[in-house]
């Protein structure tokens, strides 16, 4: 490879220069770039909402809030948190940037609708945020009625905001299915992707198939609150529980477009840093479409205490069992994958390993709240609240930070600190497990989901949970530092530091603005690591290609 | 084929494609998932109208009755005779005639202006005997449980319907300037084809609503 290692003069973030020509971008890398930077900044408000409900809980009582403060405070947090940070995270800024790169195209398919889609999201955002600065929700952040037709807070300008973000998904969902199937580079077989690109493919049919019905149930819930059409309203012959059905239609694909993706990443991260063939490629991708079919039938299992029919319950709760065998299948082939691999401890790979461990204790207590019986115990819960950061933090959230980590260098072409990164991924892991594994044992004792206060015998659990929380905050804040350190230190990752075989690694970082230099040629699968010889691959990647090379310049 | 392609202005050809034809593809596939979506999103509605059609039968009977049959049925035709022009001027355009396609799709956004002026007689109407949605409704004389939900469905589906209406009379108007300029040719087509989708889709829905609202038996 004749790739240069040192920092590109020419690359997409110094050319073409100034604030207009970000801001009239249509290269998906840009895009990407602007999707990373709300994101990040929603990720750090949906955080301090989240510090904030921890502190509250500390001890039992109104310590620093009202119980009407709280309930705002919990919305808030799962409101931004979900519409305006899990589900862009992945596809949207990490998506953007990779997914023409990891199929040798130039751009995505609809540039200009691309563009679109970012300026659709910063107007949903602004909907929401006029929310949070006027009279914050308080409903919870699924909106259920009657809460919501008769919350005083200003639930359309959320609800409104929420529905604008739909589109905004669709939008990207619809340009990544049309870019996959029609720009890859020729020589790209189906069978030759990158995993990441068949889990994009597979959350794009979701956010393309779902977004729609949570768009006419959010304008039915609008009609509703703003002209009374009843439509919800028992009192005037209608029904909340077809809110219910409507919303989780959407919302429960929904939790799969955010863990897609997710999965993606982690395929890329245990191949590269385990040196090894990803085991079972095929079954892989295939259950990443499967998951994608099989969430649009188990919807009923948010609504087993709601009112539904014995026959449907049952219906449901086989249908949630039977969702769990293909994320089932992905863990299984990543650990035999792991099996007699060379296993490089970088910081990517410890949110791989801490992706593994955590998802799954989230999808095995999933099976839990699946069973009926024991559903009628832990509904509304803290177990269900345990389970579910369960895999959206430990799974999603690890998986985009790893994510984060692992395509840093080729995004800005930088390395960040080698220690700090470690130290925080550490500090994140046992943070998380303190907060929310207490909340598992809180749960299955009876302690209910979104109250203020708690009976005393709850203390010692949720002051331990709480401390969880500030050191996860602090991984965190760790991580932005040293993030934004890396611009400053300036220390040139090297076009491939990973020695990873997709496409997005064969060109510069970061990338030429035509993201290639000349048409990439395949000569290798994306895993093909039997045809590599170990010694051509870099050893310590963390302290940059580059580096070693110029020390090894300097003794000669 | 070579022709052709050697035929399409080169600005039409975006950067990131290798040929027109990749181009047109793509367009063409986007447009028919966006079909998709928007089939979802009257999904919901048609799936309100089955839960509350079966609640009410009775009141679903007695309130259809107060609709209009003459000026339903006379904006379906009006509609489907809407969709025969699109179709025509796409023809026109892959014909290279312009200034026909221009002619047909002038009397397309006729039509789509004649059907929303028998919507406004129709809706005026409601409003004024009081067959509204909800809490707003005081029409007295329809036998049966809840007949506001009748209308709350009814200006729901139509009123969706009736903004894709006007959304495609405003992209209408875009392509009108477009193809006065002359810019789509034989090789250049795809946006006012998939428009032509778009308007399908939407003449299909009321095709759909039709028989649901004003006909049920």
């Amino acid at each position: 490879m004749e790739l240069t290692n040192s920092y590109p003069a020419y690359n997409y973030l110094n050319e073409p220069k100034g604030l207009k020509s970000w801001l009239l971008t249509v290269d998906h890398k840009r895009i990407g770039v602007l999707y990373l930077i709300c994101i990040s900044i929603f990720f750090l408000l949906g955080g301090i909402f989240a510090l904030l409900i921890r502190t509250e809980l500390l001890h039992p009582g109104a310590d620093m809030m009202t119980a009407d403060t709280y309930n705002q405070m919990f919305t808030l947090h799962g409101a931004i948190m979900i519409f305006l940070f899990i589900i862009p995270s992945i596809p949207a800024a990490l998506g953007n940037f990779i997914l023409p790169l990891m199929i040798g195209a130039k751009d995505v398919a609809f540039p200009r609708l691309n563009l679109a889609s970012w300026y659709v999201f910063v107007g949903g955002a602004l909907f929401a945020l006029y929310s949070i600065l006027t009279s914050a929700v308080d409903t919870g952040w699924t909106f259920y009625t009657p809460y919501s037709t008769d919350s005083t807070t200003s639930v359309i300008s959320m609800t409104f905001g929420v529905f604008i973000l739909g589109f905004s998904s669709i939008f990207t969902g619809l340009n990544f299915i049309v870019t996959v199937h029609k720009l890859r580079v020729p020589g790209l077989t189906w069978f030759k992707l990158p995993l990441m690109v068949w889990a994009l493919y597979a959350t794009a049919i979701i956010q393309v198939l779902a977004t729609p019905v949570l768009a006419i149930t959010l304008l039915l819930l609008i009609l509703e609150k703003a002209f009374g059409i009843g439509i919800f309203d028992p009192k005037m012959g209608g029904d909340p529980v077809l809110y219910q059905h409507f919303f989780w239609f959407y919302s429960h694909p929904a939790v799969y477009i955010m863990i897609l993706p997710g999965m993606g990443i982690i395929s890329e991260l245990i191949s590269v840093f385990s040196r090894r063939k990803i085991f079972g490629y095929t079954t892989i991708a295939f259950s990443s479409l499967a998951i994608a079919l099989v969430s649009f039938l188990v919807w009923g299992h948010h609504m087993f205490t709601s009112g539904q029919s014995e026959l449907s319950t049952m219906i449901f709760s086989f249908l949630t069992f039977f969702v769990a065998i293909p994320s089932a299948v992905k863990v299984f082939n990543w650990t035999t994958t792991l099996y007699k691999g060379s296993i490089i401890l970088t910081t990517p790979m410890l949110y791989a390993f801490s992706f593994l461990i955590l998802f799954t204790i989230g999808g095995l207590t999933g099976i839990f709240l699946g069973a009926l019986t024991v559903d009628v115990h832990l509904h509304d819960t803290y177990f269900v609240v345990a389970h579910f950061h369960y895999v959206m933090v430990g799974g999603t959230v690890m998986a985009f930070l790893g994510g984060l980590h692992f395509w840093w260098p080729k995004m800005f072409g930088v390395m960040y600190n080698k220690l700090w990164s470690k130290i925080a991924v550490i500090l994140i892991f046992i943070g998380f497990n303190m907060t929310f594994m207490s909340q598992f044992i809180m749960g299955s004792q009876g302690m209910p989901r979104r109250y203020f206060t708690y009976m005393d015998q709850f203390q010692p659990l949720h002051g331990f949970s709480s401390v969880g929380a500030y050191i996860m905050g602090l991984g965190l804040f760790i991580t932005m530092f040293y993030l934004l350190a890396s611009f400053k230190s300036r220390r040139p990752a090297g076009a491939n530091p990973w020695g990873a075989l997709t496409l997005d690694w064969q060109t510069t970082s970061p990338p030429h603005p035509h993201n290639f230099e000349s048409t990439p040629k395949i000569t290798h699968g994306p895993y093909d690591f039997d045809q590599i010889a170990i010694e051509d691959l870099p050893e310590d990647p963390e302290n940059g290609v580059y580096v070693k090379e110029e020390k090894e310049k300097i003794k000669a | 084929m070579e022709i052709q392609q050697t035929a399409t202005p080169p600005s039409a050809l975006q950067h990131h494609y290798s040929d027109i034809e990749q181009q047109h593809d793509s367009a063409k596939f986007g447009m028919w998932l966006f079909l998709v979506t928007e089939i979802l999103f009257f999904g919901g509605l048609f799936c309100a109208y089955a839960i509350y059609r079966s609640w009410y039968p009775e009141m679903f009977h007695n309130a259809h009755k107060v609709l209009s049959v003459p000026m339903g049925a006379l904006n379906t035709v009006v509609l489907i005779v809407s969709s025969l022009t699109m179709a025509l001027s796409i023809r026109s355009v892959q014909l290279n005639k312009s200034k026909q396609a221009l002619g047909y799709l002038i009397a397309t956004f006729g039509f789509a202006a004649v059907f929303m002026v028998v919507k406004y007689f129709e809706y005026s109407h409601k409003f004024h005997v009081g067959q509204l949605p909800g809490k707003f409704y005081f029409y007295d004389g329809i036998a049966g449980a809840n007949p506001h939900q009748f209308f709350s469905i009814y200006f729901a589906m139509t009123g969706l319907h009736g903004a894709h209406i006007l959304i495609g009379m405003i992209v209408m108007i875009f392509i009108m300037i477009k193809l006065a300029k002359g810019a789509y040719s034989p090789q250049n087509y795809a946006y006012i084809e998939n428009f032509g989708l778009y308007w399908h889709l939407v003449d299909m829905f009321w095709i759909f609503l039709f028989p649901l609202l004003y006909l049920i038996g």
